[in-house]
């Protein structure tokens, strides 16, 4: 049988979000950018958060991160729970800053998220002498061994430089070594390596993981490349339209996929397999206007295999195994269609 | 799609662009290039951004004039350096489009304006039959004809590229250079592109080279694959067997750091992680320009530059030294 979403808990996760909703105020009317989005993530773990942009998953960590510039940005239901306390709305917990201290950040594009007038030793001193209370030298001399850790040559030389003076992987880098100076238990990672090429966007694939192995923090990873999430995810929550439509561990989504959305962004992507055929499926049509978000399902619009109640009625999520879940209706019982290139619960089950 | 080859559109030889930053100093960006691309083709040109790339697709078509070396288009030799006269005569055959959908189009134009610009540049079209091709394309292209009087701001990234597209496509080129079309977009939407660049292509019997970083992509679209690496090709072959036997160490490593987007792989595979970054084209390194990088490099790799080879009973060249 398949079960409501809203399952008992257990013991509180490192990083727990529950029904978090974001909207923004816009001059074209209001735009309903996170709804209903729900997810925990424990230490050592990583959680990737996939799906075309504009569907909601930099607003989601930026909420948490509190980075949502509010007005225009509101925060209009659901709580961020890390360990068991509440974080949205505030900016500490017992006595330590969330932001930098506690959960730490990379953006996408290096060549602009860093200050051209500071250099790379300076900027990666700045948050252990606010949130530590370092001194300059104290922090200095750390920023250099951050350097060194996330595999910088000539950290000396290179902490004296300006981010004019390095490459995009370069810099990417450097902003990990800001974002793990003040040790996180949390490094939210977005888009960390779009802007980079492949042979870079390896190597710091690579480091990401050394880091965690070392540090134990859990890394919450936003994507649109199903190769990355491969490489680094241990679960990962699939985005559509402001909500997470499928969510489960990285084998779930890849080899069990449940919701017809991941289904179709697996098939729009290039495999290295020489047998398949060399015809990619693109998703026809685009996202839904998140002015006016559908009453029903948002992957209707889209969906090959959408039934009159999936534009009616928004499909609750159905738990297929523990913590896969997929919110479609097909996964009804009554469902008339069950087609076999998705994944359903085994009648056996439960 | 391994076919038979065609006859040859577009030749190049020992093909430079160096560009001059002073101080007797010079940026090598493409530096002797030897490739050929033959009809109905699609050539696809990978490599790390900074390996000229793009540099080499403006030089082919004009967009850049040549240091030195020649391009001939259809045994025909193309000016070293464009004059308005050139471009006049040159774009109807060879066009472009671009990567950024964002910036590549005008914002104060209207796509119709935009898409029918190359006609209303040359001359004996009148106004009516530019708007009745005009809207010919961009149903052609997968958009509606009332989108010619809206601006590029009220379109979505794909439906900019769509334009691109339509824009560069309107002249009946037979030739068109592709600049990175699908990597400022959406996975979903890069599929919808490629789709439609497949079927225009074959509908209108273009010959195509494919600019791109995304080797999987590449493999999916081109019939042969070049690899550049710091201004220059270190191979060249089909694009199934570049990709699954890749030969020269570069092309190892770069289809060895593409991430597959299946776990299970990618959890076996050992790292293939290659270390340092490429290196600047000012001063390029004596002999082979990977030497620095290469994880198999000998003695002799460090003095005399490899040459571009053709292997033993295969139309696959090389450019390195343990293999020839």
């Amino acid at each position: 049988m398949s079960r409501n979403i809203n399952q008992p808990k257990s013991s509180p996760k490192l990083l727990d979000v529950n029904k978090l909703a974001v909207e923004f105020d816009t001059y074209g009317g209001v735009v309903h950018a996170v709804r209903d989005v729900s997810f925990s993530v424990d230490s050592g773990e990583t959680l990737a958060i996939v799906g075309e942009s504009g569907c909601g998953k930099s607003v989601t960590v930026q909420s948490i991160m509190g980075l949502i510039p509010m007005p225009p940005g509101r925060i209009t239901s659901g709580s961020a729970l890390l360990r068991g306390q509440e974080i949205l709305g505030t900016a500490m917990i017992q006595g330590r800053d969330i932001r930098g201290s506690e959960i730490g950040m990379i953006f996408q594009d290096p060549m602009t998220s860093l200050n051209p007038t500071m250099s790379i030793g300076d900027q990666i001193a700045e948050p252990m002498q606010v949130h530590k209370g370092y001194d300059y030298r104290k922090a200095y001399s750390e920023a250099i061994k951050l350097l060194e850790l996330t595999k910088i040559p000539e950290s000396t030389k290179r902490a004296k430089q300006y981010p004019f003076e390095f490459s995009g992987g370069m810099l990417q880098r450097a902003m990990i070594a800001m974002a793990i100076s003040c040790k996180p238990s949390i490094l939210i990672a977005d888009e960390p390596t779009t802007a980079l090429d492949v042979t870079i966007q390896a190597q710091i694939l690579d480091l990401l993981q050394e880091l965690q192995r070392e540090t134990g923090m859990a890394i919450v990873l936003i994507t649109h490349d199903l190769g990355v999430v491969a490489r680094l995810a241990n679960e990962v929550a699939v985005m559509y339209a402001g909500k997470i439509v499928e969510h489960g561990s990285v084998e779930d989504i890849f080899y069990r996929s449940a919701h017809p959305y991941t289904l179709g962004l697996r098939e729009a992507m290039p495999t290295n397999d020489p047998d398949k055929q060399s015809v990619l499926s693109p998703i026809p049509g685009s996202p839904p206007d998140l002015f006016s978000p559908p009453v029903g399902c948002g992957y209707c619009a889209r969906c090959p295999w959408s039934m009159s109640v999936c534009e009616s009625k928004n499909p609750e999520g159905f738990y297929l195994n523990e913590g896969h879940y997929s919110k479609c209706w097909m996964h009804h019982q009554q469902s008339p269609v069950k087609p076999i290139e998705l994944y359903f619960e085994q009648q056996t089950h439960g | 799609m391994g076919k038979l080859v065609g006859e040859p559109i577009l030749e190049m030889g020992n093909l430079t662009r160096h560009f001059d930053i002073g101080r007797k100093q010079f940026v090598h960006a493409v530096d002797g290039i030897n490739l050929t691309v033959s009809e109905k083709e699609i050539l696809g040109l990978v490599g790390e951004s900074g390996s000229g790339k793009s540099t080499l697709g403006k030089v082919v078509l004009g967009l850049e004039p040549k240091t030195s070396g020649w391009v001939k288009y259809r045994g025909e030799l193309l000016p070293q350096k464009y004059k308005a006269r050139d471009f006049q005569k040159w774009s109807g055959k060879m066009q472009m489009i671009f990567q950024d959908p964002y910036s590549s189009l005008n914002p104060r134009m209207t796509v119709g304006e935009i898409v029918g610009e190359g006609l209303r540049l040359r001359s004996g079209t009148t106004k009516s039959q530019i708007k009745d091709k005009v809207a010919d394309w961009l149903l052609k292209v997968g958009l509606q004809t009332d989108h010619m009087s809206r601006y590029p701001h009220e379109f979505s990234g794909g439906q900019r590229q769509r334009i691109g597209i339509a824009r560069a496509l309107i002249l009946e080129p037979e030739f068109v250079v592709c600049d990175e079309p699908i990597s400022a977009l959406d996975v979903s939407v890069q599929a919808q592109v490629i789709n439609l660049m497949g079927d225009l292509k074959e509908k209108l019997g273009l010959t195509l080279i494919f600019i791109a970083h995304d080797l999987s992509m590449v493999r999916y679209v081109s019939d042969r694959m070049a690899v550049m690496y710091l201004g220059s090709i270190v191979e060249v072959g089909k694009a199934d067997e570049v990709y699954f036997d890749p030969k020269h160490p570069y092309t190892e490593i770069l289809v060895g750091s593409n991430p597959e987007p299946d776990p299970n792989l990618e959890r076996k595979r050992a790292s293939t992680t290659i270390k340092g970054e490429i290196p600047s084209p000012v001063n390029v390194p004596a002999g082979c320009r990977f030497a620095n990088r290469c994880p198999k490099v000998e003695e002799n790799c460090k003095r005399v530059t490899p040459k571009l080879i053709p292997l033993k009973d295969s139309d696959r060249q090389v450019a390195c030294h343990l293999l020839n």
